[in-house]
């Protein structure tokens, strides 16, 4: 049945497009971010609506129940994960759609009229099936059900040499005789390539490969789009495409590094392996009650979160501590690198999520200048990002990151789990300043403590 | 239509996705990368009209596991995407009440 003639769909397309772009650059506000994701989806909704409505379709229960199954697994998944876990659901969503997209390539390959096509379908296999199984390992190390170090073996370049050149050559063969057993072993040797692509990822930069995946799974989906002739997914795709790409660059701008030193440094001696080395200089360690005392009669407090909050939870207990703090009179902030968490961003939904407010939430190129008038800097599970190294020492792995400039408050209190550097794999001079002090142990006990102290004072 | 107009298109959008996304605040960069995450979930629509032309139960077996894939991106990546930016939103009528420990849905 085809209720639509080809004009009203491809107007409908045209709508869903825009709501599509209407989406994304809503989302660059805080303000209109919300309304923004519901147009995304109104979008998809007039999509899928129209091809019902269009597209001569057989097996329509069918397709109808596997809709039901999808939104029946992953809505109560999405409504019911924690916001410290989301890196990895997003991850996982990213993953099941370059899936989807390969096996839409592989089954159109029998349709495909011309090399062309073909060439289109073999990039949406390859692409599509390493952003899967890239996915699915991202996955699996935020989630830590494996190692969140880089997994290097002997000979790992050569195994990958050989499997993208087996890919190309399965590829090829793919586009010059369109053999769907060949296909299938394209799709295999996708999913090899995509788990060693990532396994060599240090825990750290794993955000920005699951942004890289994005990017990929878009293109994939826009080459999909080439396949099947329709335009909507090559335009949804292609955005996806272009803004994956900015975003990866801007995580890795922020981190000093380059895509490429993440994806293949470990191949090359690996920079992101992390080192176990601890100094043996002396350092300032407190308690509970002197950390209390510090923020208690100051003026002016910007707490700077990291990581190590994320992982601890403590991110309610942080809010609380400026609750705490405020109601003594004290102007509290907080300072937000732009990679702090494990995502871009994150650390600002992390903080959200426990009511505090937008506006508390500082920018690092706005915070900054005030470092110079704050009375104590407090560093919750956050090192490289506040290491003065990157600006001083030009030898240093992290030299040229921005940094926040926590070295100019005048107090400086680091809670930290222990004195091993962060995943820079390299030590903090900061730490051993005199106006440093140290409160080790987990993020959330601590601040759990020192909020006990500040309201005992 | 023909592969020109498909190419001109495929270089405008890559263009305005450029262009869209330039200027948006690292605040906003998970909400964001979660929402274009969502939005390739469209694959759906590629997914159905396979699944919708297949003749040989085991092309229409594939195709729904691709639908089924897909339903998850589209509608598990606008549905936590909306959760996150909720939070953003929620705590302008919250002020500064530290809630229970999750910040509530609605």
């Amino acid at each position: 049945m085809s209720l639509l003639d080809p004009v009203w769909t491809s107007l409908l397309y045209l709508a869903a497009a825009v709501c599509f772009i209407l989406a994304l650059r809503g989302l660059s506000s805080p303000r209109t971010a919300r309304r923004g994701n519901l147009v995304g989806a109104l979008g998809a909704l007039i999509a899928v609506a129209s091809v019902f409505l269009s597209a001569r379709l057989e097996n329509i229960p069918w397709i109808l129940a596997a809709m039901a199954v999808g939104s029946a697994v992953a809505a109560p998944v999405a409504r019911r994960v924690k916001m410290t876990q989301m890196p990895q659901l997003v991850a996982l969503f990213n993953g099941v759609g370059g899936g989807a997209a390969a096996l839409v390539a592989l089954l159109e390959l029998g349709h495909a009229e011309n090399a062309w096509v073909r060439v289109a379908i073999v990039f949406t296999l390859l692409v599509g099936a390493v952003s899967f199984a890239g996915s699915g390992v991202t996955f699996a190390k935020l989630q830590e059900l494996m190692t969140t170090r880089p997994v290097v073996f002997p000979g790992l370049p050569v195994v990958m040499s050989l499997v993208l050149l087996a890919a190309v050559a399965a590829g090829a063969a793919v586009v010059l005789t369109g053999s769907l057993p060949l296909a299938v072993l394209l799709l295999v040797l996708g999913l090899a390539s995509g788990i060693l692509l990532v396994l060599p990822v240090g825990g750290a930069d794993v955000p920005i490969v699951i942004s890289l995946l994005n990017a990929f799974t878009g293109l994939a989906v826009a080459a999909s789009g080439l396949v099947l002739g329709n335009v909507l997914l090559v335009v949804a795709g292609t955005l996806v495409g272009a803004s994956g790409t900015i975003l990866t660059r801007a995580m890795a701008a922020a981190m000093g590094r380059s895509v490429a030193g993440i994806l293949f440094g470990a191949f090359r001696g690996g920079s992101t392996a992390g080192s176990t080395a601890v100094s043996q200089r002396p350092v300032r360690s407190s308690s509970p009650e002197d950390v209390a005392v510090l923020l208690g009669y100051a003026q002016r407090v910007i707490i700077v979160p990291g990581y190590g909050l994320a992982v601890a939870q403590g991110q309610h207990t942080a809010a609380e501590l400026a609750l705490a703090l405020e109601a003594r009179g004290i102007e509290v902030d907080f300072a937000i690198h732009p990679v702090a968490g494990r995502m871009p961003g994150h650390m600002n939904v992390l903080l959200a999520e426990a009511n505090v407010p937008y506006e508390s939430l500082k920018e690092m190129g706005e915070i900054n200048p005030e470092f110079k008038t704050t009375d104590v800097a407090l560093v919750v599970g956050a090192n490289d990002v506040v290491n003065p190294a990157a600006k001083t020492s030009s030898g240093s792995p992290i030299y040229g990151m921005p940094i926040l400039e926590v070295a100019e408050a005048r107090q400086v209190v680091f809670l930290k789990r222990s004195m091993r550097p962060g995943f820079a794999g390299i030590e903090n001079d900061l730490l051993y300043e005199p106006q440093t002090s140290l409160l080790f142990g987990d993020a959330k006990d601590s601040l759990a403590q020192v909020l006990g102290a500040v309201k005992a004072l | 239509m023909d592969g020109t107009a498909l190419l001109t298109i495929t270089v405008l959008a890559v263009f305005v996705g450029f262009e869209v996304v330039s200027k948006v605040s690292s605040t906003l960069h998970t909400p964001l990368m979660s929402g274009a995450n969502a939005i390739h979930g469209i694959i759906l629509v590629g997914a159905i009209i396979v699944a919708g032309q297949a003749a040989d139960p085991w092309v229409l077996a594939v195709a729904l596991l691709a639908v089924v894939l897909a339903t998850a991106n589209l509608v598990g990546g606008f549905v936590v995407t909306d959760r996150m930016l909720h939070m953003f939103h929620a705590k302008k009528d919250a002020a500064r009440t530290v809630t229970g420990p999750k910040g509530g849905s609605k």
